[in-house]
């Protein structure tokens, strides 16, 4: 877990909104935190590479494009479960891909702007595993805004 | 729909430019308008329309919450009448605990209509605050689960292709 001082969890805090589409953006949110553009730049730079952040950058809507969304799950046994894993993880177009504690032991999601991708790579799985996926289609989504805060008071 | 009609080629150039991130330089959007051979003002502007029209959700960091110690990841899933399903997602995505709320269909050997992901700092917390949550809402009835994530093989955003797809 890196460290993280207040300047680092105020920037935290800030940066999951929007981001200015400005010019000098890092110059506008170091003016808005009472800190130097280089100083954003390098601390942003410094959080990217210990890994807080996972990207920096614009997050798409694959519903937006056009394109499909899909949970799957599978019950993997134990010990084939580093190799099926692998091999949904070696499609780009899979963004999640979890263990979980369950019978249904792996979950991933698949999302392209291609809804025929996601078909496509759902039915590659099942062949190349044996293994039955099993989709769970959304059918409604309830608004969540995914913001992490973290404690600058101390 | 067709695809081609979301995505100009010219914004389709500008997000694979960005796939790997805002360029970490003062002036950031000009950098990306030389990679395009465009102009930091157009690229303004392609950017202020993408997230208009939802296609970008935001523009900033995406926090990787494990290893800022929020390691318990929770999916929890209730099996809830579909005629109350609707009134209790909203509800349940109202919590600032929930990080992602949907309703989807069953499965064959798999009963839950209703799925929230809580994250928390131990799996204990988790269930502690799942516990809370469906008290609260009078979901303490219905069959429930939580499945924790024990190991995380990808984590990776939407893409954009190349080329737009046929």
């Amino acid at each position: 877990m890196p460290d993280l001082d207040r300047v680092d969890r105020l920037l935290l805090n800030y940066l999951q909104g929007g981001f200015p589409l400005a010019s000098r953006p890092y110059l506008e949110v170091g003016e808005r935190l009472g800190i130097a553009e280089e100083e954003v730049i390098a601390r942003v730079q410094r959080l990217l590479e210990s890994g807080a952040l996972n990207r920096f950058g614009p997050v798409l809507s694959t519903a937006a494009l056009g394109g499909a969304r899909a949970l799957a799950a599978m019950q993997v046994p134990p010990d084939r479960l580093d190799k099926v894993a692998r091999l949904v993880s070696s499609f780009p177009a899979v963004s999640h891909n979890y263990e979980r504690t369950h019978r249904f032991n792996l979950w991933f999601v698949v999302s392209s702007e291609d809804p025929q991708e996601v078909r496509h790579i759902l039915s590659a799985v099942e062949q190349q595993t044996g293994l039955t996926v099993m989709e769970l289609p959304a059918i409604e989504e309830y608004g969540v805004e995914v913001k992490f805060h973290f404690n600058v008071n101390d | 729909m067709s695809t081609t009609e979301r995505l100009s080629d010219e914004e389709r150039r500008l997000l694979l430019a960005l796939q790997d991130g805002l360029p970490l330089t003062p002036r950031p959007y000009e950098a990306v308008a030389k990679r395009i051979e465009s102009t930091e003002e157009r690229v303004l502007s392609l950017l202020a329309s993408l997230l208009e029209r939802g296609i970008v959700k935001r523009l900033g960091a995406v926090i990787n919450h494990r290893t800022l110690g929020i390691t318990a990841n929770a999916m929890a899933v209730w099996d809830v009448p579909d005629a109350v399903v609707s009134d209790l997602g909203h509800r349940l995505a109202a919590y600032v605990e929930v990080t992602h709320c949907y309703r989807r269909s069953r499965g064959p050997e798999w009963p839950y209509n209703l799925y929230a992901m809580v994250h928390a700092r131990s799996r204990e917390e988790a269930l502690a605050t799942i516990a809370r949550i469906a008290e609260e809402l009078g979901l303490a009835g219905y069959p429930h689960d939580a499945l924790f994530s024990v190991r995380q093989f990808a984590k990776r955003g939407a893409r954009v292709k190349n080329h737009p797809p046929e």
